[in-house]
């Protein structure tokens, strides 16, 4: 459908999963565009699978639930796993190379393999890896303007400052990761 | 009004604050949890009352005497909470009082399971507990009508003394979206204005409420003075809306709350195939919108008419009472915390539609039939 971008962030409990979605939602809003978070709760185990869609539209949006997303960004294998089969053809993957050491094996995505750990380790925490996947999401498809994003950012982290100073670093490395990379009209 | 994102349960609780009801019994459940994890910090900043009772049925007591008392009450749960509510729930509309009570529906019968469903139908609009009453049930489909709703909801139990139940699958209560609140909050019910508001009988004769009338004639008389009251509930507070309706459905589709925003996703999607469909969505189940399905389910081009619900059937026997038979009424629904996906609900409408050669076929047959 026109004017709407939908999007799955899936990885491990623990990796920000709902945080980056979130960011992406409040970010979206701000910009004045409708927009539907959803989690999935559930008898999930300790370790296993976390992940929330986004959903950012134009006009009213309608079904919360996506049965084959135009994007998604996967933390760990079994996100891999779950969601590659769905994805609906052209979709944009971005996967997490730190801890997926196989590429997704379909040939009608747009793939994009960043070891979002290993950059986060050299910006100095671990816990920043979740941004380095949010900014290379959103520099890849433009669903929301970059600097929206760190706006937002400033609004949620301003109190902190070092952990500010760690994000915005990570945003710049995700955008780095896809640099070159375009793909707006095709999500 | 600033926009704010927030969770369905975060924004129910802030709703009901902003209605005036400061005064909050509740035991928690997945997934209605975080409406009572959200009052129980919020509540005190507006110097409100949470109790958090030791189960569902003190709960039930318990808003049961607030009620009397003729501020505005609130309590939250999900299903099977819900259920132990019904004894509460049958003396309050017996003792005609306000009270407004939030489901948040999850997957049965029995303990079930977590995840969204809409299995309470029946227990919401056609009783539940026992004796000749009904609830007024209002059902959101997004975060905002669930704003909405909440604070219609308390303004309809105090007109109507009358217990009000909001509905919403769990997907309502879990999913986070942008919403507006009122500017000015409400200030809290003064119960002098009630004439019978448990206040105190000093310098006035005492007030009763009850719902006990051992003698026939005045348990009666009650019961006809209910019946009067959700006659004029009936006439004046039906509500629903309707998408994509238009003189060229071939199919009219009914169905509320999160399915119906499932659906309007399949409606956009079968109109780029050339397929026309509307939607009719109840935003009250109680008052059924029946005159106006019945108006619009009789139009000429609709050929049949499709209920979708997260259920093995409920509203579905409304629509068919309201329809009366003039339509083919069919039904498609997942349960046990299983959302239909728009596709599924595509291939139904899809299946429906296909023009079936079979009228002719024996038609013809007959013919031969005949000849030989």
């Amino acid at each position: 459908m026109s004017g709407q971008i939908d999007v799955v962030f899936a990885g491990f409990g623990g990796q920000g999963i709902m945080t980056a979605g979130q960011l992406l939602a409040y970010t979206a809003m701000e910009e004045g565009k409708q927009v539907c978070w959803i989690p999935s709760y559930g008898p999930e185990m300790r370790g296993g699978t976390a992940n929330c869609t986004i959903v950012v539209s134009d006009t009213r949006i309608g079904s919360p639930i996506i049965n084959n997303p135009a994007g998604a960004c996967v933390f760990n294998r079994p996100s891999l796993d779950k969601f590659v089969p769905s994805l609906r053809a052209g979709a944009l993957l971005l996967i997490n190379s730190s801890l997926i050491d196989t590429p997704s094996g379909r040939s009608d995505l747009i793939e994009v393999k960043i070891p979002i750990n290993e950059i986060a380790m050299k910006l100095g925490n671990p816990k920043a890896a979740n941004m380095v996947m949010l900014a290379a999401y959103v520099k890849a498809t433009g669903v929301v303007k970059m600097k929206s994003l760190e706006n937002m950012l400033i609004t949620k982290l301003g109190h902190k400052k070092s952990a500010l100073e760690i994000n915005k670093r990570a945003f710049k490395e995700g955008a780095k990761a896809v640099s070159g990379l375009q793909v707006r009209d095709k999500v | 009004m600033t926009k704010k994102l927030m969770k369905g349960n975060e924004a129910i609780g802030e709703a009901a604050i902003a209605a005036g009801a400061i005064n909050y019994f509740a035991y928690p459940i997945t997934p209605q949890s975080e409406v009572a994890e959200y009052l129980c910090w919020r509540l005190p900043e507006v110097s409100g009352v949470f109790v958090q009772g030791e189960s569902e049925v003190a709960v039930g007591n318990m808003i049961f005497g607030a009620a009397a008392s003729g501020k505005r009450v609130f309590t939250t749960s999900s299903s099977p909470g819900i259920s132990l509510m019904q004894e509460s729930i049958s003396y309050m509309a017996g003792a005609h009082l306000p009270v407004v009570i939030l489901n948040i529906m999850r997957g049965g019968p029995g303990l079930g399971g977590i995840l969204p469903a809409q299995s309470d139908y029946f227990q919401a609009t056609k009783g539940g507990g026992h004796g000749d009453y009904r609830l007024i049930v209002l059902a959101p489909a997004s975060v905002q009508e669930a704003v909405d709703l909440t604070i219609l909801a308390f303004d309809l139990a105090d007109k109507y003394r009358n217990p009000v139940m909001i509905i919403g699958d769990g997907m309502i209560g879990q999913m986070m979206e942008s919403v507006e609140f009122p500017e000015k909050y409400r200030d809290e019910n003064n119960p002098d204005d009630f004439d019978w508001a448990l206040t105190g009988a000093d310098n006035r004769p005492a007030r009763i409420t009850k719902s006990l009338y051992l003698d026939p004639k005045k348990l009666e008389d009650n019961s006809i003075k209910l019946a009067e009251k959700y006659k004029k509930i009936v006439e004046a507070e039906s509500r629903h809306e309707l998408y994509h309706v238009s003189n060229d459905n071939q199919l009219l589709i009914i169905s509320y709350g999160t399915m119906a925003r499932i659906c309007q996703t399949v409606i956009d999607e079968l109109a780029d195939e050339g397929i026309s469909v509307g939607l009719m969505r109840p935003i009250t189940l109680y008052p059924f919108p029946g005159a106006e399905l019945y108006a619009e389910a009789t139009k000429k081009n609709i050929k049949r008419v499709l209920t979708v619900e997260m259920s093995m059937g409920q509203m579905v026997e409304d629509v068919e009472r309201y329809v009366v038979g003039k339509k083919p009424v069919d039904f498609f629904g997942r349960t046990g915390g299983i959302v239909p996906t728009p596709n599924e609900v595509k291939d139904k409408i899809r299946e429906l539609l296909k023009p079936s050669p079979k009228a002719k076929k024996t038609k013809s047959s007959r013919k031969k039939q005949i000849k030989g």
